[in-house]
């Protein structure tokens, strides 16, 4: 006799469902002998030309080629670490599920080791950059398979900049504080995300704590190492800068925030991924400057500035995790190999016209980035980045401190009021928790 | 000589039996659906199980790592500070909006209708519009002072722990007040006008007749409806997640966000669990007061 098991009577009461809406949607009985269904969770992407592709036409051809169905679901990033946790709870959901940065370190458990696919990607693209190991490999597996790099650059306005007597994107962080200054002035404020959303507000807060000698933990991956006074210097930094060059909204901004506010030209420079330029290059009649010429040709791109010890980028990188609950592991894993297979990458990478850079290093130089000169300083951002965790590894306990959003709450308290001191010693204590 | 009854129609004719059977569906569902998962969380919050990881015993050590976490404690506070201004506001503006639809008027059956419309749309649904209205950059509350020459800045709703505390306290009792306003009117209905005209004729003014006459009739479905919403609220996600995401840097967190964040979110499901638990005693507090108010007003 079969046992009944929760499990078994919500698993046939989802299948019933979930059949007869499949059934209701096409029209038609499903034939008996069905192939393998890969169920895929992505992000909604910042650039939807690229998911239109995958629906149109690469989806398509991978059915073709391997013999399974595949189902793309697409949710909001900052949707898809939730969704983890119901699926390896569950024991069943998404086989192949993306993940930013370094975050697959959180699921080790419960992912299937890559390391085959990654090293033979590797081997045949003339190698997988230090910052693609570092945030989806422990060394000795792969959590997740390294798919791109969002390159985080300064999109900023040119005119705008001239016009307060800058014509050189600044290079330190004080010179980038008196350009902004000088444009916050005028109206045309810096814009910066300060609060929990998985792109911009990590991607500018760390480099910056970096750039100043800052570090969440010491090489050895245990000692806590954040209170000291680089820190410190750099709070202090971003509380002036914040109050003084940036649009005031960024504490509770999203990673669409800027974009928007970019795009209605209330910002004059913001760290993002490519897609505001891309969006300003597809629309060019619809964003026009005040000066009535397109918006796409004010727009350059730029690093972070330096700081007393450096120049840091943190970049968001996309990986896939292949779950080892996945029934369909093998099709699954068939099918990230035909998407990484060059030809088929290809297609995707300039559908992105930049926005995402590949993890391997043959990728530097491709036609498409010789295409832009605006897009050009994106083409090294795999190169450049540096890992959450500095300065010790990229895993579990640096994924947890990231996923927290301890380093961007620093100085968010700092920035409302808490001074610089008291907001590095909760983070040291927070972070304490989590080395401990 | 009568036949005897099938002893199998007998035992469901006993009440007892019978009583068992029909209560079994409800208490089915309810241990499916609250015991189980109530007991799965206390078991979790036992362990130190993380996503994937199904953990070992750790006693109360997580209790212990949350009470001495900071934004725990900023969670409690929001968490009584949410609930209490809210429902006093609700409390009073819907009382307000019952006793004003009690009244006769033209198109009295069309507002009753309409003024639910705030509990009737999905949550998600108008505090989405509700954060468009409070928009860092493009908030229409902003332009709309701004043109009525009001104020010459921003007011930065959502980024302002402060102010952000207030937006979403704002949006709850707007949600809230509709549903104290018809359940409160369905308690208006049932006083006699009589009382009140009697107590006119003995020449007892408007604040009177409601402070002895209409208060006290109303008093226990005041506090059902208080207990309702005390616990929803309490147990609040949905505005905050939207609105706030528990932010700006973790000032609007309430237990329920906080829950889901560290649970859900990051993955530690012990310590998510533990921080849903906490909840557990003050709620239970709550109602076992409040019922036992609501007894001794009614044996009253």
């Amino acid at each position: 006799m079969t046992t009944v098991t929760r499990r078994n009577v919500l698993k046939s009461g989802t299948a019933l469902v979930g059949g007869m809406a499949g059934i209701l949607a096409t029209g038609r009985a499903p034939a008996f002998a069905q192939g393998t269904t890969v169920h895929w969770l992505r992000w909604n992407d910042f650039v939807p030309a690229s998911d239109q592709l995958l629906r149109k036409e690469l989806l398509p051809a991978a059915e073709k080629a391997l013999g399974i169905k595949i189902n793309l679901e697409t949710v909001n990033g900052n949707d898809l670490q939730p969704r983890v946790t119901a699926s390896v709870q569950s024991g069943s959901g998404p086989d192949l599920i993306m993940i930013f940065n370094n975050q697959s370190a959180l699921y080790a458990e419960s992912v299937v080791d890559l390391s085959d696919l990654a090293e033979d990607i590797s081997s045949k693209e003339g190698g997988l950059y230090k910052y693609s190991r570092a945030v989806t490999s422990d060394g000795k597996k792969f959590n997740a398979m390294p798919w791109a790099i969002v390159g985080a650059m300064n999109a900023y306005r040119k005119s705008w900049f001239e016009e307060v007597g800058v014509t050189k994107f600044p290079e330190t962080w004080d010179a980038y504080y008196n350009a902004g200054k000088k444009l916050k002035a005028k109206g045309h404020p810096l814009g910066q995300a300060v609060s929990h959303s998985f792109g911009d507000p990590p991607t500018f807060v760390y480099p910056l704590l970096w750039s100043y000698g800052g570090k969440e933990v010491e090489a050895d991956g245990k000692t806590v190492a954040i209170n000291s006074k680089n820190t410190i210097d750099s709070v202090k930094f971003m509380t002036a800068f914040y109050k003084d060059t940036c649009d005031e909204g960024g504490l509770a901004w999203d990673d669409t925030s800027n974009n928007r506010a970019f795009l209605s030209q209330t910002i004059s420079s913001t760290l993002n991924g490519a897609s505001i330029y891309i969006e300003a290059l597809r629309n060019p009649d619809k964003y026009i400057t005040e000066k009535g010429v397109a918006l796409k040709t004010d727009i350059l791109h730029a690093p972070l500035p330096k700081g007393p010890q450096g120049q840091f980028g943190l970049h968001t990188f996309f990986s896939h995790m292949l779950m080892s609950y996945s029934k369909n592991q093998k099709a699954a894993k068939d099918f990230l190999r035909w998407a990484h297979t060059p030809a088929n990458y290809e297609k995707w990478f300039i559908s992105q016209k930049g926005f995402a850079t590949p993890p391997t290093a043959q990728w530097e130089s491709h036609k498409l980035w010789s295409e832009d000169p605006v897009m050009d300083p994106f083409k090294v951002a795999g190169k450049l980045g540096q890992a959450p965790g500095f300065a010790g590894p990229a895993g579990k306990q640096a994924a947890e401190a990231l996923t927290k959003y301890i380093v961007v709450d620093m100085y968010a308290k700092a920035i409302q009021g808490a001074s610089p001191e008291d907001a590095v010693k909760w983070a040291e204590s927070e972070l304490k928790k989590i080395y401990s | 000589m009568p036949q005897a009854p099938r002893p199998r129609l007998r035992l469901l004719e006993d009440e007892r039996w019978l009583a068992l059977v029909l209560l079994v569906p409800t208490m089915v569902l309810l241990g499916m659906f609250i015991a189980y998962p109530f007991v799965r969380g206390i078991l979790l919050s036992v362990t130190n199980s993380r996503v994937g990881v199904p953990g070992e015993f750790v006693g109360l050590a997580n209790f212990y790592k949350i009470f001495n976490d900071g934004i725990f404690r900023t969670s409690v506070y929001n968490t009584f500070v949410y609930t209490g201004v809210t429902t006093v506001f609700k409390l009073s503006l819907g009382l307000w909006l019952a006793m004003l639809l009690n009244r006769n008027f033209r198109g009295k059956a069309f507002t009753r209708a309409f003024i639910l419309l705030p509990f009737i749309i999905p949550t998600v649904l108008s505090t989405f519009a509700w954060k468009w209205m409070f928009d860092p950059t493009f908030s229409v509350l902003n332009w709309l002072l701004y043109h009525f020459g009001l104020i010459t800045g921003r007011i930065n709703w959502l980024g302002d722990p402060d102010l952000a505390m207030i937006s979403i306290i704002i949006v709850n009792i707007w949600r809230g007040v509709p549903f104290f306003a018809i359940s409160l009117l369905a308690g208006l209905q049932t006083i006699s006008p009589e009382l009140n005209e009697a107590a006119a004729i003995d020449g007892a003014r408007p604040w009177q007749r409601f402070w002895h006459i209409t208060w006290p009739l109303l008093l226990p479905v005041t506090m059902v409806v208080v207990l309702f919403s005390v616990i929803q609220t309490f147990a609040d996600f949905q505005i905050v997640y939207v609105m706030t995401g528990g932010g700006p840097a973790n000032a609007t967190h309430l237990f329920a966000t906080y829950a889901y964040q560290i649970g859900i979110g990051t993955g530690l499901l012990s310590e998510g669990a533990a921080i849903s638990l906490a909840m557990f005693p003050i709620l239970f507090l709550v109602v076992i007061i409040q019922l036992l108010y609501i007894r001794r007003v009614e044996v009253r």
